[in-house]
């Protein structure tokens, strides 16, 4: 890593890298982008049972995350669901 | 006991049948009695890199139709005395053979030889099926890029589909000066994230260039692409080689240069 690299952002080895491993576990998992869609449709209509949420900012993606037992890396579905009201019942 | 090695890759332009020609040229030279197939039909290209171009006869395709003996096919590499090319057909397309013509076309090789190296074509479907059906295990070829790792990727996942057991990865085009630069993934990454044995890491090398435009592969000469290939032989016949330094030295102004890079 040469000096002045210290000063710019992630280099573009390290880019490729975090892009590979993002797009081989959506590979892996054969997650498309319709069943990316199809879950979140899914979660949108089992959590509104339950309290209103705001559909169209919910976000859902497979990433990473260090397993528990400390023993690599493991997938995740990280599910980002703002709710806008708790309803009562 | 032969062995039956398929090299693939998924991605096109990665380097599988210059490699299928230095791994099965060195193979050649360690004294092992190797045939390489070339299993791209329509899109023959091993014999010009093996320098073999002007003495087909017959081809793959002619040998499972049963236009001639296996034998009237073969083409002897007259540098060295155990090595045999069977080529593949340039007017045909990849349905004129089948994955039970191949197992059968192998099974009858598997006698005479104690290698037998397929040079795959790009892509995962009926040709790939055809070179890998006969195949016991796989060298992966890939280079250092996204798009070559993830059809890497998917490649090692068909092969664990069709039941072969043991595939160990090339990554071939290393660029050290941009690995160090921190503009290149290095084999370690590769490794890391395709999570298979390496058996090779070539750097890019203008030797490999210059021994394909002349016919002649590269495989224990003295460039650094040619011990790369040698090392895998070495690995591919079960000694444990050390992984060869492949940076390039380079003197202090360099370095200089370099840090202000």
């Amino acid at each position: 890593m040469a000096f002045m690299d210290f000063f710019k952002k992630k280099s573009s080895g390290e880019v490729a890298k975090d892009r590979l491993k993002l797009l081989l576990i959506s590979d892996r998992a054969n997650c498309s982008p319709e069943i990316m869609e199809a879950i979140k449709n899914d979660i949108i209509k089992v959590i509104t049972k339950y309290m209103e949420i705001d559909s169209e900012g919910l976000d859902i993606q497979i990433t990473q995350t260090e397993s528990e037992g400390g023993n690599g890396t493991v997938p995740v579905l990280c599910a980002n669901i703002p709710v806008r009201d708790i309803k009562q019942r | 006991m032969s062995e039956v090695i398929v090299i693939t890759s998924g991605k096109g332009g990665v380097g599988k049948t210059t490699t299928t020609a230095n791994v099965g040229t060195g193979l050649a030279k360690l004294n092992k009695k190797v045939v390489l197939i070339d299993t791209d039909i329509g899109l023959r290209n091993l014999d010009v890199v093996m320098g073999l171009e002007n003495r087909i006869v017959y081809n793959l395709v002619d040998v499972v139709e049963g236009n001639c003996r296996i034998k009237q096919a073969l083409i002897k590499d007259k540098r060295y005395p155990n090595l045999y090319l069977l080529p593949s057909a340039q007017t045909r397309d990849k349905t004129a053979v089948n994955p039970e013509q191949m197992v059968k076309l192998i099974d009858e090789l598997r006698e005479e030889f104690d290698y037998i190296l397929l040079d795959c074509p790009a892509g995962i479907e009926q040709g790939f099926k055809n070179a890998i059906a006969a195949a016991d295990s796989a060298l992966i070829v890939t280079t250092p890029e996204v798009s070559a790792i993830r059809d890497a990727d998917r490649i090692i996942g068909l092969l664990e589909a069709n039941e072969i057991k043991k595939s160990d990865l090339i990554v071939n085009r290393i660029r050290m000066d941009m690995v160090e630069s921190g503009n290149m993934m290095s084999m370690d990454d590769v490794v890391e994230i395709l999570a298979i044995d390496l058996i090779g890491a070539v750097p890019d090398d203008e030797s490999v260039v210059i021994s394909t435009n002349q016919g002649e592969p590269c495989v224990g000469d003295g460039s650094l692409a040619g011990q790369a290939y040698m090392n895998i032989c070495h690995r591919v016949l079960g000694e444990e080689v050390p992984f060869l330094d492949l940076k390039i030295k380079s003197g202090f102004f360099d370095k200089l240069k370099k840090l202000f890079k």
